[in-house]
């Protein structure tokens, strides 16, 4: 579970978020939804540490994130974020298989893992495995990003705006490959978009952040319907 | 022929120490400027201030000094640890600071700490830099050096004062050419390096 205790962020004088309270429970997920500059990517960099509150509380499995060694922490939690960040001098399995060194995980179960992962994605490890980032198109290195994250069953994935950067035929395929694996396991997901189809077809709540704040917060199945003029924007853009 | 020998061994061994010295500090200084920008920033003002310094001056600062100075091999290392450092520190920085921040990013997020970053990302990807910055050291040295022998300390540079003390030009050019030759395949031999190391992390 995590929660936002009255959470703010402030650089320079403004607030990048703006006394954010929220509850994520288990194997929710959730989309964080907002135009750029809402504090939607603010939001989702708290819960890994990458960003530090500024006042106010992360509470990780009813510990604050103080309290939390980050390195140890991260461990569990997958990040994918817009540029795939594979790293440039690993091969995809090397990359894939990073988490797993950290938690030394015997390389055979690695193998197997990363195999079948990779299979799932659709870049099977035969003639993939070996290669480098930069032998690979952007799609292809995003899934590797995508395989990264998630090959040690985090119990929480965090994404922003991982499809964004890739052109509309890869996105779909990719999304629905995405939806394919993480609906499959009990992981908690925070998924930052500023796409309402995308919000849509991944979570199942959506929380719209403005100037900083959570302005709504509905099941996705109210989304379209809901009254706020920021979705009524949303929906109707 | 045989002294020939002998001091190009010299001149090669007192560069190889010198060089080897430099990368031991050098490394770790320039990683040290990166994470710590203004402390680096002075570093790396007196690495800048002690290349400017002319290598004659440099090693007649050095015969008075206790320890590190006097007359022979010593103070002429002394001195090509001096002019090495700023390339290695500047390149090591510079390969540093050329990471993608991203990469840097992704690594942290997934549970790395600081040490592992450095190890298995920063230093891997910084290498190609590096080796740039010890071939330009390790070219440098090798022409320093020739300047050593006025304060003994050996090496190829010892024929070419030998030459001009006795105005015998091919005293001077059988100390000469072999130094230009040590540099140029210093220079083709690093270079090699350089490109097998960009290769490798997938730049070339």
């Amino acid at each position: 579970m995590i929660e936002y205790r009255d959470v703010s962020v402030l650089r320079g004088g403004n607030a990048i978020l703006d006394r954010v309270t929220l509850r994520i429970g288990k194997g929710e997920r959730v989309a964080f939804l907002g135009r750029s500059g809402a504090g939607k990517t603010t939001a989702l960099k708290v819960i890994n540490g990458l960003i530090a509150p500024t006042s106010g509380d992360i509470v990780i499995d009813d510990r604050s994130i103080l309290h939390h060694t980050l390195p140890i922490l991260r461990r569990r939690i997958g990040y994918v974020m817009q540029q795939p960040a594979l790293f440039p001098h690993r091969t995809v399995l090397d990359n894939v298989a990073t988490v797993p060194r950290l938690l030394e995980w015997p390389e055979e179960r690695i193998r197997t893992e990363a195999g079948r992962l990779l299979e799932l994605l659709e870049l099977p490890v035969a003639s993939f495995g070996a290669r480098f980032p930069r032998m690979l198109s952007g799609g292809q290195q995003q899934r590797v990003a995508i395989a990264r994250a998630l090959i040690a069953a985090p119990e929480i994935v965090l994404c922003d705006e991982p499809f964004s950067a890739l052109d509309p035929l890869i996105r779909a395929e990719l999304q629905a490959l995405f939806g394919g694996v993480v609906h499959t396991t009990p992981t908690t997901l925070v998924f930052v978009t500023h796409d309402v189809r995308e919000a849509l077809r991944i979570a199942e709540r959506v929380i719209v952040f403005d100037v900083g704040r959570v302005v709504v917060d509905t099941p996705a199945a109210g989304f379209m319907t809901h009254e706020h003029p920021l979705v009524r924007r949303f929906v109707e853009a | 022929m045989s002294e020939l020998l002998r001091l190009t061994g010299e001149h090669l061994l007192i560069v190889a120490i010198a060089v080897t010295i430099a990368i031991a500090a050098g490394v770790p200084l320039g990683t040290f400027a990166h994470r710590r920008r203004r402390m680096g920033g002075v570093a790396l003002r007196i690495t800048d201030v002690v290349q400017t310094i002319p290598s004659l001056a440099m090693f007649g600062f050095l015969i008075p000094l206790p320890l590190v100075g006097g007359i022979g091999a010593r103070p002429a290392i002394v001195a090509l640890v001096l002019y090495s450092l700023l390339p290695i520190v500047r390149s090591t920085l510079v390969g540093l600071e050329r990471i993608d921040p991203h990469v840097r990013e992704a690594a942290t997020a997934m549970g790395m700490t600081e040490q592992q970053l450095l190890w298995n990302v920063e230093l891997p990807l910084a290498t190609p830099a590096i080796v740039a910055g010890i071939r330009i050291a390790s070219v440098t040295a090798i022409g320093v050096a020739t300047i050593a022998a006025a304060v003994g300390g050996g090496g190829l540079g010892t024929l070419i004062f030998r030459g001009v003390a006795m105005v015998d030009t091919r005293l001077i050019l059988s100390g000469a050419l072999p130094a230009a030759l040590l540099a140029i395949g210093a220079d083709v031999l690093l270079t090699q390096v350089e490109r097998h190391f960009a290769r490798k992390r997938g730049e070339a």
